[in-house]
């Protein structure tokens, strides 16, 4: 479903992704690990469009996004959760919402609306309340949540877990594979290395802006070199 | 401790301060010039004031105290909530509007006139509002865009002698126009690096109308602008050539207060335009869009909203409602100079959307009005006009940081 071949993004002079090739296909969850700085909200914001990638391609369905802009990736079907949430935090939870259904119609909205709703029933109950007095968790749902208003064959999610507890965490990553049973492919970017390849059907790591290992998640829970890297031993 | 330190600090930097500025006079005495000092009953006011200073500064947490005891007036509270607003609004807004026609009749022509002015702040604060209250944009040259309206307008009528109706569309047009091609290059910009931009922007219009002698006439400015007429009918005491004056056709005496009261009534239904359009904008999904990229702009572009075109939106619909104000402006003035479009109306106009609050209709409304008529009645102390309009800043941002009346979203019920 995404695809990206040999795909290197500069920052200036700076190269910050190496040879990228990433596969994934349609109704998995594929996940991406790495240390600080490998590249991993690069790699995704290369997908987005911004910043470009210097060389290689990237195919969404088939279709050859590298040379598209920004606006238009976002509306073909892909939706990204931005790391650190970016709910609009002085709009109601109603009104992120409708965001995420910009460019849809009203009938299609209220559809995406009451399924939204009915994944997180959390979000009803504060339908009028500005994002940004919810609290963490509930503002990661927000988040996704607004992404899937747009009705997405794909979603972006980056760094769900960031600063959140372990309970919501779990409660997150359990969204995450109920949006998975629902249909929709998702490409996990994460530095909870344990609870995101529990979930994930495959993985990739990435170090210093290059991709060093893929394997099913099950095999990258118990490769020696990952455990010794990101999971304490 | 810190307190004391504070409040000498800055008692010290009144006594600088003053005696710069009022302690020290420089007068011409034949070819020499002379430094005077201020005179023993200046020297005691200075004193006062910077004692003021001090103990303001030493007693801060508790007048900060006393100003929370006043209570704030909670006009949002004042409008019925929830059905009952849906049932009473159609009728309070006709009243209103009502009462709007009939009330120039009842009262005297200055006061007729100095509400025609309120109505154009009005129409400007709304313009900006958008810009600013909505969409985040620090706009402080948003006076040119009344500039172009108000030139297109003159120039057009003059030169081609074109009406005002036909010319308010085009004034609208031209100002949008020059909101575009400002707002391209400021795309990127956001906060203290866009205010200059645009404030620059504002100096450029007014220096390019002051130096372009040829068209605009330069300082001299272009006067005799033609009035709007009444389905050709014009309120002067005797027509053009060609023309008919309103009195004569309905056959009563001639009197210049049919011309006050006409301005007038046509700036409260463009002001009713005004409110329309941006009040359906604001419900429409451009409207939410603006606010959310005030909020966050990568979150929007994560949902595939292109700023660009937000932005452009903001500022060419902002620009184009001062363009519908300036070439108002234009005609009920009847003279136009660069001299009305300096920074200090960007100034005035900016402090009407933040002291309505930004974003709310009713608060920036409100706010027009009291900016207009606060320095009519205070007419013996225009000396000291922006000494009050600085004080009423301050004050307000103590009392009353969010403005007037703060912006109340419109909650769509999904039932």
């Amino acid at each position: 479903m995404l695809k990206l071949e040999n795909v290197n993004t500069h920052y200036g002079k700076i190269q910050a992704l190496h040879d990228i090739s990433i596969d994934v296909h349609k109704g998995e969850i594929v996940t991406l690990i790495g240390a600080n700085g490998a590249g991993k909200t690069t790699l995704m914001m290369t997908i987005c469009g911004d910043p470009r990638a210097s060389s290689g391609t990237i195919f969404f369905d088939e279709e050859d996004i590298s040379s598209v802009n920004t606006p238009e990736i976002m509306r073909k079907g892909l939706a990204v959760v931005p790391e650190g949430r970016r709910v609009f935090s002085r709009l109601s939870v109603q009104e992120n919402l409708h965001m995420g259904a910009y460019f849809r119609s009203n009938a299609e909205y209220k559809e995406s609306l009451a399924h939204v709703l009915e994944l997180f029933p959390r979000l009803e109950e504060r339908i009028d309340q500005r994002a940004g007095t919810m609290s963490g968790g509930e503002q990661q749902m927000l988040a996704i949540g607004r992404a899937m208003m747009s009705r997405p064959r794909m979603i972006l999610l980056d760094e769900p877990s960031l600063g959140l507890a372990p309970i919501i965490i779990q409660q997150i990553f359990s969204i995450i594979e109920k949006l998975r049973d629902d249909g929709v492919t998702i490409f996990l970017v994460e530095q909870n290395a344990n609870q995101a390849l529990r979930i994930a059907d495959r993985g990739y790591v990435m170090e210093n802006g290059r991709v060093v290992l893929s394997d099913s998640g099950d095999a990258l829970l118990t490769n020696p070199e990952v455990r010794k890297a990101y999971l304490g031993g | 401790m810190g307190k004391l330190y504070n409040a000498i600090f800055s008692a010290g930097i009144a006594l600088v301060l003053a005696c710069l500025m009022i302690g020290v006079k420089l007068d011409t005495d034949g070819t020499t010039l002379k430094v005077h000092g201020a005179s023993p009953e200046q020297w005691s006011w200075i004193i006062g004031g910077i004692a003021l200073v001090f103990l303001s500064q030493l007693f801060a947490d508790q007048i900060d105290a006393a100003f929370g005891k006043i209570p704030k007036p909670n006009l949002s509270n004042l409008i019925p909530e929830g059905d009952k607003m849906v049932r009473l609004k159609p009728w309070l807004l006709a009243g209103v509007f009502v009462c709007m026609v009939i009330w120039p009749f009842l009262v005297s022509r200055g006061s007729v006139d100095l509400a025609t002015l309120a109505l154009i702040y009005i129409m400007l604060g709304l313009g900006l509002n958008i810009v600013v209250g909505l969409a985040g944009l620090l706009d402080l040259g948003y006076v040119a865009f009344y500039a172009v309206g108000a030139y297109t307008y003159a120039l057009l009528s003059q030169y081609f002698g074109l009406s005002f109706w036909v010319c308010l569309p085009i004034s609208a047009g031209m100002a949008a126009l020059f909101g575009f091609l400002l707002g391209f290059p400021v795309l990127r910009l956001r906060g203290d690096y866009l205010a200059i931009v645009t404030l620059g922007f504002g100096e450029i219009i007014r220096i390019l109308l002051n130096n372009w002698t040829a068209v605009t006439g330069g300082p001299n400015g272009i006067s005799g602008i033609d009035k709007p007429s009444l389905f050709g009918l014009e309120f002067s005491r005797r027509p053009s050539e060609g023309g008919t004056t309103f009195h004569e056709f309905f056959g009563i005496d001639y009197s210049s207060t049919y011309k006050v009261i006409f301005l007038y009534l046509i700036a409260v239904v463009l002001v009713a335009f005004v409110i329309y359009v941006i009040n359906r904008l604001m419900r429409m999904p451009i409207g939410r869009a603006w606010e959310a990229l005030r909020e966050d702009e990568i979150a929007c572009r994560s949902l595939g909203l292109n700023r660009t075109a937000i932005k452009l939106s903001a500022f060419t619909i902002g620009a184009s409602t001062a363009g519908f104000a300036g070439s108002f402006f234009a005609a009920r003035q009847g003279f136009i100079s660069p001299e009305s479009f300096t920074f200090i109306e960007s100034a005035i106009i900016l402090a009407i959307v933040v002291l309505g609050g930004m974003g709310s209709q009713i608060g920036i409304i409100l706010a027009a009005i009291v900016m207009t008529i606060l320095p009519e009645l205070a007419r013996e102390f225009s000396e000291y006009r922006m000494l009050l309009f600085g004080l009423t800043m301050v004050l307000m941002m103590r009392w009353r940081p969010q403005g007037l009346v703060p912006m109340k979203r419109p909650v769509l019920e999904l039932k």
